[in-house]
């Protein structure tokens, strides 16, 4: 097995692949703490699921570079969610249910009406859950995967203090001077960033699953917040490398594998965590 | 010169006043307690001490070298904080956000003050406990302690008895006293005017009709004002 795993990572495109998973990986999950602490899991899913739309449109006029639509798209939807959070005709869980089944039916529509190739279900379930793009990847979307993920990684670093202020208590925040909505922005673009990246690595319909197991693995085990989110990161780094590799020896669908190896690593860590009867 | 002036202030949304034509001052030092009954309006006018919302007319200032962002603000609790892992230094460590604006990470002075603080309110030894895991109690402690990070003059505490059982409300009004006594402005605002009359200095009593006066003028008419304000 090892032989075969070694000649397999000979080959330059599984090595791309192991890198770019491990560095989507690695994104998502620091944020997915902020996002689950924040009650705003759906908004992964809802925003997935408008990426989904954007990439039908996207295909459909025929573009070499996707990220050209896929991009501000979805950062502006993330911004206009983020948004709705108060003080707005439709309430904010209706307008994520909203924009995202909205995005998910014009996408499926756009990609029927003007299909491009013979296998239309096979190209839909290849966007949804994700399947061999992750494997033909080629190296100017590596370059452009590593440098959003170090940006990504650059500003939760430095911006780590009041990410964890605005996510604790936004109203104690505003009150000391913090410009609470600008950090929102920031947290909304990331976001919007991190799931178009994902895309490539499990498929839209699995993102948010991505974003949240981690996150709640480590929140079973840990009692403070730079625990929580180291843990996170490292078990996401952990599960998605050994799910690409299961996936490449076993043939399995990568995105549905690293997730399955997710929900198997929240059902340890939940039991682990009972087992000691709290947190550390 | 007071801290805080609020002078023919009317408070309240897009333009439609819920408290009208308050005149008051706090000065250095007062323990001022903002009463009245739910929905009178008492969170409107703490939103617009704490600048969130702009008066509708009139004016609040602050002065005698207070900021506005100076003003440590204990919220009542949300349902985010219920289960959310951050250790009790984490929490107070984040009362200094404001100061540090324009850098990214904590000086060793910000611990310094954090920890501080922490003795101040007892609950240095709790550091690195998980806040989700404190009684009521405790954990009001520590989001007074994050208050105190952020202020040096004045406190604004909201409802901070709110949930807490009377052998701890006691406790905590103590605490506050004890803090007005070392210096601090206090503004409290709450529901139960009976328990908060006892330490504050001044009452602003938002109902109708609206009361504003010294501890000894409220008790002097207090009972008369409760009656009417029941029955209106």
């Amino acid at each position: 097995m090892t032989a075969r795993l070694l000649m397999y990572l000979g080959y330059p495109f599984v090595r791309y692949a192991l890198i770019v998973g491990v560095l989507i990986a690695l994104c998502s999950s620091l944020l997915g703490v902020t996002l689950v602490l924040r009650r705003f899991s759906y908004i992964g899913d809802g925003l997935s699921h408008v990426a989904f739309g954007a990439l039908a449109i996207a295909s459909v006029m025929n573009l070499t570079n996707r990220m050209l639509v896929i991009l501000p798209v979805t950062v502006i939807s993330a911004v206009l969610l983020l948004r709705t959070g108060q003080n707005t005709k439709v309430k904010g869980d209706a307008a994520i249910a909203m924009i995202s089944v909205g995005a998910l039916a014009f996408g499926y529509l756009l990609m029927n009406l003007f299909a491009t190739s013979s296998n239309l279900a096979g190209d839909v379930c290849t966007t949804l859950f994700g399947s061999t793009s992750i494997l033909t990847l080629t190296s100017a979307d590596v370059w452009i995967c590593i440098a959003m993920s170090i940006a990504v990684l650059l500003i939760f670093v430095l911006f780590y203090n009041k990410i964890f202020a605005v996510t604790f208590d936004e109203t104690f925040s505003k009150a000391a001077g913090v410009r609470v909505e600008r950090y929102n922005l920031l947290i909304a673009v990331v976001i919007a960033v991190i799931i178009v990246l994902a895309m490539n690595l499990v498929g839209s319909l699995l993102i948010s699953a991505l974003i949240i197991f981690p996150a709640l693995s480590a929140m079973r085990l840990f009692g403070n917040f730079k625990s929580v989110t180291v843990f996170s990161a490292v078990l996401s780094v952990i599960c998605a490398l050994s799910g690409m590799l299961i996936s490449i020896l076993a043939g399995t669908p990568v995105g549905s594998t690293i997730v399955a190896v997710d929900v198997l690593a929240f059902v340890l860590c939940s039991a682990a965590g009972r087992m000691r009867g709290g947190v550390l | 010169m007071a801290q805080l002036i609020a002078k023919d202030l009317c408070v309240g949304y897009e333009g439609r006043a819920v408290l009208r034509n308050l005149n008051f001052e706090i000065s250095a030092g007062d323990y001022l307690c903002i009463a009245g009954e739910n929905g009178s309006g008492k969170s409107t006018l703490m939103k617009t001490i704490l600048g969130f919302i702009p008066p509708v007319s009139g004016t609040i200032m602050t002065g005698d070298g207070l900021q506005r962002n100076e003003i440590g603000y204990l919220p009542q609790q949300t349902l985010i904080q219920k289960d959310f892992p951050a250790s009790v230094e984490e929490i107070v460590l984040s009362g200094r956000q404001g100061n540090s604006s324009s850098r990214f990470f904590y000086s060793r002075e910000d611990r310094q003050i954090a920890s501080k603080n922490m003795e101040r309110m007892g609950v240095r030894n709790l550091a690195r406990s998980c806040y989700r895991l404190l009684s009521g109690g405790q954990q009001q402690r520590v989001l007074l302690a994050r208050a105190l990070c952020a202020a040096e003059k004045m406190l604004l505490l909201d409802e901070p008895v709110a949930g807490l059982d009377p052998k701890v409300t006691e406790e905590m009004y103590a605490l506050v006293a004890g803090l007005n006594r070392e210096g601090m402005t206090i503004v409290m605002i709450s529901h139960d005017l009976d328990m908060a009359v006892h330490d504050a200095k001044h009452i602003l009593y938002v109902g109708k009709p609206v009361f504003y006066g010294s501890r000894q003028e409220y008790l002097k008419c207090g009972l008369s004002l409760k009656k009417a304000g029941d029955s209106v």
